[in-house]
């Protein structure tokens, strides 16, 4: 007989703790789920625009009821938990009825405090919580005029907004002299007020209330100083209290909250307890965001997988008032030795606040500007140094729409639904909004896996996102705040990192099983960056997994859209002979190449080659003296190089011959992602060096060196390294820096995005400021260098590995 | 009545890996999972045709080279949130030999 799995409280947490189950384990338990409302689980954060007449409540609910019968959930509405006994198990409920379990799962959020001021329960002094409150307030909004909101926080303010767009007269009652005294610091809390006064709501700050006055129905509001307003409606919003009477009753011990160990566990190990109603290491959460990570621990556990824990979240938070744009995240008001950057335009209602330590985020204040608010919450997560580009940080990130979006700061919301989003998939707003409405969908994870947009080269990502919050509303996951490998295993790349360089690991298998692995033999997404991790820790002991490789470096050429592959042969630093030309023409005619072009890294690209025929081509490469040009590989690819100093009237030294050095040390080598060099003889830069991972930039009295640059998705220019005199220090320098990439980088992570993330002056401690550490890396890089520089195309073309190339032949 | 055909030996397919089957009217390609079992798909992919011999397997499933699709190998349907199913054909292992029914 299966276990059966209870669910106190039909909302946020609990429900998505069971979506989260059934991914992993459908099966595992029968499934009872008891809720007080009448309703089945809808988007509580919602409630505001439902208020605000934006929505309409049936456009919150998250899970029909069809869902629940779906998944045989058996679902009681409209009944409520009224006792645990956890000596039988069983539940007692409001109607009479009684449930057993075997496991339970209390997820009973919290309610509303309302201040206990005489008067306090007349007919019409509500909380905002659920439907029900919403559905008072509307119909109040619909026979009185007079509003009094108590408690100038995110949820008072969105009430008040809620009120007056219906047709109120709303005061919004503070105790203190700021609003959002939690969210933001002073100059952005005084633009807010402005702003919303301007819209029509009017403030009593610093106003302590003592009564509400009355008949049996509210008639008004009586303050501290003795001065009174008129009021049909009272909402009381001031803060909530977790849901814990329950809990408490049956002895599960309680402190401000259920308290819960970082498996989501009660002191009763029967009994886990998620969403607003808990405490976990001293906090209780009030944000959908962090539920929804300890719905996804709590889940792991149940389904016996036993690895996952919650560490706790960062949270940052928004307000939905439409028109009103405001951010704010961690430690907004800085400590002492804290750096803080402001930009503030007061005319434009612009102001953004970043708060620094040793130059990386700890906190951000933004209002009528939050476009990058998602940025910053990332960097400030990932514990990002900015000091490479904080100069310009506080004007955003200007990635968004790149690739031919046009105007991304134009509101992205107000596109047409025709508008080209994601350029690699051509997938437009309007089939993304339909996906997140009709499917449900609440992560980028989700969206990408159900529309594809965003899920090639990403840079639409931003966009995607801003789609994914004006749909489906602020607060939700965005940045998971301690991201797995992907979806075999919790652990982060860098956790994997260390596990095989300090434990020792040395095979695939043994990774695998001793992070936990929830997967046999790993997914398409983690084969290739363990192989890649083990090769570059252990050179010549680690033997390559081929199965473990995308099919371009399992099969050593590009695969094309119709099944034929693409063949690079190197050219060192982009030079060339009669002869090597001639050989590559004689290849041509003999395997009637479709077509043939100069690649933008200076060397010639052979199309549509059939696999067959691989081996045979590159027999006859070979045999003119070429090597793979690994074009398909997350590898060393080109050196760029310019006439330099032989030809050019303006060549300082000789760019050409140094590239072929740099090509000549580095050709062969496994990287976590592509790898770019080129070598320029003067400032003019026509290898473009200054966009490449590597790039040099030859002068008269010496070498610069530059690194972290991109072209492609993203363009970024490289940060200059440091200067040296000699050819010899450029190749130390070059190989000391590749061989850094190579141990700590993330798989698919180029140089740009690593650069950034670690910081310049954490690569230059050990490159230029440390010549030991500098010489242990290049003598590293050169040890697995012996390893690496074998060319697969001639091995393949002696018979290895003939399988891959080779059909079996039936037939029939 | 179909007739099984004798197409290779076990070991001839990679583990977590695949093969090319060419016949006069078709192209297979043939899995076999770490567990030694062995399936076999038409080589192509429901989502644009991409060749699915040369995707990479785990578990039970193949994800395709072009464009990440996962397609289950034993029912050739795609996994969700995708949609579509590559024709599947029956596989048999007998003595190490792997037979094929077309
Ligand atoms: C052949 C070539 C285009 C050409 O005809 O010129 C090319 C072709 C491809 N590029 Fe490229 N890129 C080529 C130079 C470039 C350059 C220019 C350069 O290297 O100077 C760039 C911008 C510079 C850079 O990388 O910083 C470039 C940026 C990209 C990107 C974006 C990378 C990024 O970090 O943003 C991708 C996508 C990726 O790698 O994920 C990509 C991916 C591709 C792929 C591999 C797409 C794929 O996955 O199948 C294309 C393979 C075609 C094929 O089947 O052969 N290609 N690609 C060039 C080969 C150069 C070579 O000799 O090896
Ligand atoms: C108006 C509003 C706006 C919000 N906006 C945001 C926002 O923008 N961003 C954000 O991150 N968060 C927002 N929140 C907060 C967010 O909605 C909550 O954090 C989240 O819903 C909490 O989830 P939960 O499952 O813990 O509790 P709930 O979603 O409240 O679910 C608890 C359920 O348990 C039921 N229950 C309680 N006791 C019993 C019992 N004894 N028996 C049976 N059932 C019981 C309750 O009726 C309720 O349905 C907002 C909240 C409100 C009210
Ligand atoms: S060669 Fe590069 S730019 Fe051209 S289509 Fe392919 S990936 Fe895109
Ligand atoms: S052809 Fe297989 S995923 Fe596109």
């Amino acid at each position: 007989m299966k276990e059966k799995l209870v669910l106190i409280g039909n909302g946020m947490a609990g429900v998505r703790t069971l979506e989260e189950l059934l991914k992993l384990d459908n099966g595992a338990y029968r499934i009872t789920v008891i809720g007080a409302e009448p309703h089945p689980n809808y988007n509580r954060i919602m409630l505001s625009p439902v208020l605000a007449g934006e929505k309409a409540v049936d456009d919150i609910v998250l899970n029909t009821r069809e869902w629940y019968a779906q998944n045989g959930i058996e679902l009681k509405t409209g009944d409520a938990v009224t006792a645990i006994d956890r000596v039988r198990r069983t539940l007692t409920l409001a109607s009479g009825a009684s449930v057993d379990y075997d496991r339970l799962l209390i997820a009973t959020g919290s309610t509303p405090f309302i201040i206990p001021v005489p008067g306090h329960d007349k007919q019409g002094v509500l909380g905002f919580r659920d439907i029900a409150d919403v559905e008072q307030m509307l119909a109040a909004a619909g026979q009185y005029r007079k509003a009094v909101v108590i408690g100038g926080g995110l949820l008072g303010l969105e009430a008040a907004n809620g009120l007056m767009k219906k047709g109120m007269e709303v005061t919004v009652v503070h105790l203190l002299d700021r609003l959002l005294e939690r969210q933001l610091d002073g100059p952005a809390s005084a633009l807010l007020k402005a702003s919303l006064e301007e819209r029509g709501l009017t403030f009593l700050m610093e106003a302590q209330t003592a009564e509400i006055t009355g008949g049996e129905r509210v008639e008004g509001v009586r303050f501290a100083d003795g001065s009174e307003i008129e009021a049909d409606l009272v909402v009381m919003a001031v803060g909530i209290r977790p849901n814990m009477a329950l809990a408490q009753q049956a002895g599960i011990y309680c402190e401000r909250g259920i308290l819960v160990s970082d498996t989501m566990q009660t002191y009763d190990p029967r009994v886990y307890a998620v969403g607003e109603c808990v405490q976990h290491r001293g906090t209780c959460y009030g944000l959908v965001a962090p539920l929804f990570e300890q719905a996804k621990v709590a889940a792991n556990h149940l389904a016996s997988f036993g690895i996952a824990r919650y560490e706790g979240s960062v949270t940052s938070t928004k307000l939905k008032v439409t028109g009103i744009d405001l951010f704010s995240a961690g430690e907004f008001i800085e400590a002492e030795g804290d750096e803080t950057l402001v930009l503030q335009d007061p005319a434009a209602g612009i102001y953004k606040k970043l708060v620094l330590r040793d130059n990386r985020i700890k906190g951000a204040v933004m209002y009528g500007d939050t476009m990058d608010g998602t940025w910053y919450f990332t960097l400030l997560r990932e514990g990002t140094d900015i000091s490479a580009f904080r100069s310009t940080i506080l004007f955003g990130q200007h990635d968004l729409g790149d690739a031919g979006h046009g105007d991304a700061r134009a509101s992205t919301m107000a596109l047409p639904d025709g508008a080209e989003i994601c350029g690699c998939n051509g997938v437009c707003k309007g089939e993304i909004v339909d996906a997140i409405t009709k499917k449900g969908l609440f992560t980028l994870e989700e969206v990408r896996a159900h529309t594809k947009a965003s899920s090639s080269c990403g840079s639409c990502t931003g966009l995607v996102e801003a789609i994914l919050a004006g749909t489906v509303g602020e607060g939700y996951d965005k940045v998971p705040s301690k991201k797995g490998m992907c979806g075999c295993t919790e652990h982060s790349h860098d956790e994997v990192i260390s596990a095989i360089r300090h434990g020792g690991l040395k095979t695939m298998q043994a990774v695998r099983e001793t992070l936990e692995w929830s997967t046999p033999d790993g997914c398409a997404s983690c084969r290739p960056a363990l192989n890649y991790y083990l090769l570059a820790h252990w050179p010549g002991e680690y033997r390559d997994d081929a199965q473990s490789r995308f099919i371009n470096e399992r099969a050593h050429g590009n695969i094309q859209k119709d099944g034929t592959y693409s063949v690079v042969p190197r050219m060192f630093g982009g030079l060339c002979t009669a002869d090597e030309l001639r050989a590559i023409a004689d290849v041509s005619d003999k395997y009637r190449v479709p077509e043939m072009k100069v690649t933008g890294g200076q060397r010639i690209d052979l199309f549509g080659i059939r696999k067959e025929d691989l081996p045979a081509v590159w027999r006859d490469l070979a045999a003119a003296g070429f090597v793979s040009g690994h074009a398909y590989g997350k590898a060393l690819r080109t050196v760029k190089t310019c006439a330099g100093k032989t030809w050019c009237r303006f060549g300082t030294q000789n760019s050409t011959a140094l590239g072929v050095k740099l090509e000549q040390l580095t050709w062969g080598s496994w990287m976590p992602h592509k790898f770019k060099l080129a070598v320029s003889g003067c400032p003019r830069n026509c290898a473009e060096a200054t966009i490449k991972d590597f790039g040099v930039v030859c002068v008269d009295s010496g070498y610069e060196l530059h690194v972290g640059g991109n072209g492609g998705i993203k363009v970024r220019v490289t940060d200059l390294l440091c200067k040296v005199q000699t050819e010899e220090e450029v190749l130390e320098y070059c190989g000391a820096f590749t061989q850094k990439y190579r141990e700590e980088a993330h798989y698919l992570e180029r140089t740009a995005p690593w650069v950034e993330r670690v910081g310049l002056n954490h690569i230059k401690k050990s490159i230029v400021d440390d010549a030991a550490q500098r010489q242990a890396l290049y003598e590293r890089f050169k040890h697995s260098q012996q390893f690496a520089q074998v060319d697969p195309w001639g091995q393949r073309a002696g018979g290895e590995e003939a399988h891959e190339f080779t059909p079996l032949k039936v037939a029939g | 009545m179909k007739e099984w055909i004798d197409v290779a030996g076990l070991e001839e397919i990679p583990r977590l890996g695949a093969r090319m089957v060419h016949t006069d009217s078709l192209h297979l390609a043939l899995f076999r999972t770490a567990g030694d079992e062995v399936f076999a798909l038409e080589d192509a992919c429901p989502h644009k045709q991409g060749p699915l011999s040369q995707g990479m397997v785990h578990g039970t499933s193949v994800t395709c080279p072009l464009h990440n699709w996962k397609i289950d190998l034993a029912s050739g349907e795609a996994l969700a949130p995708d949609e579509g199913c590559s024709r599947t054909f029956k596989t048999r292992i007998q003595d190490g030999r792997v037979y094929l029914s077309i």
